[in-house]
């Protein structure tokens, strides 16, 4: 790739590899989740070589991504903490879905909508593994009683749903806010997205806050 | 067992097939235990793994006469012995243990592998293992914690009212070996009748309480008890009072299901729609000056990384 002088650097190439390793791990636990939720999605199992070896799979892509997640997790939660800048851009959200982010107060590095995001599959993920060890038969069936795995199994349903719903909302804030993709593929973003998006970040990030 | 069986099915797990309906509906067969007349040999428990080519591996002694302690992948009926004390009077209370073929099935219901589980039209429930994924769904979907999962191959096992032998027209191994008969084996109707006269004997004798288990909860079952004390079915070795399927599995594998795919495609919908009407969000001419201009021409000093 060519070096692009006024590119702003945004992800480290580590973050980008934590964040990949994080999205396809919970890709294919929605698409093998999924596949054992609703029996109309049943021929996903195909995917992972057949029910059974479905069954067995999807607990160990949850470790991969309860460790990468971690990862995220540590990397991105001081930036995420909620700011009063946030209540005031989370009031305007009509203004910011209709593309009028004039006047709006100046971002750092992320926007409320983000750190929802960010706070939402943080705590859908702890139910998720929370519930996934308790539903994880063949290591825990004997730790819990089947009342508690029954609870398990709708935590686990509804806290996945939560989490697909948010990765819709996450994967489509990319395609709709151009020149966010490039963060994450290439680790930079241009000036104009900068001074667009993350007034506040890109001030810090020039040295003229 | 398998589905290689003359039997029709009249409900399959995880399948929105219509069953086939054509043969006239088969006759509702039903096992009928008398509690009062099992003398807990355990000929039951042998025909069982005699019929079924199982062996149970040796276990461990529980301080009582149950053995296996309860069921396992490869003990499909467990004898449940329970003493109970009244003053000198020592009552030994033996039920046979084992799955009730519930009319509502919640292992069935609980089930997400198409065609695991079967509800064939003479009511018995059978597990057709060679589609079984080992998820344990059915452990939680039923109210009587019946089903187990083998460590060896992470399959569901139970109780199959012998659908092979009854497909045959051949009574279930454990009633066929029972020396009592306590066991009885035919059509729903007829053991309900039956039944009725061992409660009016058993009344006869003082047993006031006597009386029929067929759990509404669960549509009522296929395998019934005749019980001394039909007023207090727990206290035949935790035999649940009042069975139902939980609200909480209801819930996961009712409403839960439709709502949440109609949810998932709601969001993805309103997504298109959004790009659609309100287009992308771009970065115009004038905010790449801008931020040319509070970079002032200087080169990002951090680099890529």
């Amino acid at each position: 790739m060519s070096e692009d002088k006024n590119a702003v650097a945004r992800y480290t190439t580590a973050a980008r590899i934590n964040h990949w390793i994080t999205a396809v791990s919970l890709i294919l636990l929605a698409l093998s989740g999924m596949a054992l939720f609703h029996p109309s999605l049943f021929f996903l199992t195909n995917l992972f070589g057949g029910g059974q070896m479905t069954r067995a799979v999807h607990p160990w892509i949850g470790v991969v991504l309860a460790i990468s997640f971690t990862g995220l997790f540590i990397r991105f939660f001081t930036l995420n903490f909620w700011t009063r800048d946030d209540t005031v851009w989370m009031k305007n959200l009509g203004k910011v879905i209709n593309n009028q982010e004039e006047g709006l107060p100046e971002l750092g590095k992320y926007n409320a909508g983000q750190k929802l995001v960010f706070w939402g599959q943080s705590i859908l993920i702890l139910l998720l593994l929370g519930s996934g060890l308790i539903l994880w038969d063949v290591y825990f069936e004997d730790y819990t009683s089947i009342d508690q795995k029954r609870l398990a199994a709708v935590v686990h349903a509804l806290a996945a749903i939560g989490a697909i719903l948010i990765w819709i909302v996450h994967v489509y804030a990319a395609i709709w806010v151009k020149g966010t993709l490039r963060a994450m593929t290439r680790g930079t973003v241009t000036r104009g997205w900068s001074w667009k998006h993350h007034r506040k970040w890109f001030r810090q990030e020039v040295g003229k806050p | 067992m398998a589905t290689l069986q003359s039997l029709d099915i009249r409900r399959r797990s995880a399948s929105t097939e219509v069953p086939p309906q054509v043969r006239k509906a088969s006759v509702e067969v039903a096992k009928l235990i008398d509690v009062s007349k099992c003398i807990g040999c355990k000929a039951c428990q042998a025909a069982c793994l005699a019929w079924n080519d199982l062996v149970q591996p040796v276990g461990y002694f529980d301080g009582n006469y149950d053995n296996p302690v309860d069921l396992t992948p490869t003990s499909w009926t467990v004898m449940k012995f329970t003493e109970i004390e009244k003053g000198d009077d020592l009552e030994w209370l033996i039920r046979k243990d084992g799955c009730m073929h519930c009319d509502d099935p919640g292992c069935l219901k609980a089930c997400p592998a198409p065609g695991a589980i079967v509800q064939y039209t003479n009511g018995i429930v059978d597990f057709v293992s060679e589609n079984c994924i080992g998820c344990g769904y059915c452990v939680k979907g039923c109210p009587f914690d019946v089903p187990r999962i083998s460590r060896v191959d992470r399959k569901a096992y139970k109780c199959t009212l012998c659908s092979d032998r009854v497909a045959v027209g051949q009574a279930p191994a454990c009633a066929k070996a029972c020396p009592t008969q306590a066991i009885y084996f035919g059509s729903k109707d007829d053991m309900i009748v039956h039944a009725e006269k061992r409660i009016a004997d058993l009344k006869s004798r003082g047993y006031q309480k006597a009386g029929l288990y067929n759990p509404p909860g669960v549509g009522g079952t296929h395998v019934m008890y005749v019980l001394h004390h039909a007023d207090k079915p727990s206290l035949y070795a935790g035999l649940p009072d009042d069975p139902k399927i939980s609200p909480m599995v209801g819930f996961w594998k009712g409403a839960m299901k439709p709502i949440s795919l109609a949810v998932i495609a709601f969001a993805g919908v309103f997504g298109f729609l959004h790009y659609i009407t309100k287009g992308p969000n771009e970065v115009s001419d004038a905010d790449e000056r801008k931020g040319d201009e509070l970079a002032g021409g200087q080169t990002n000093s951090r680099g890529r990384s």
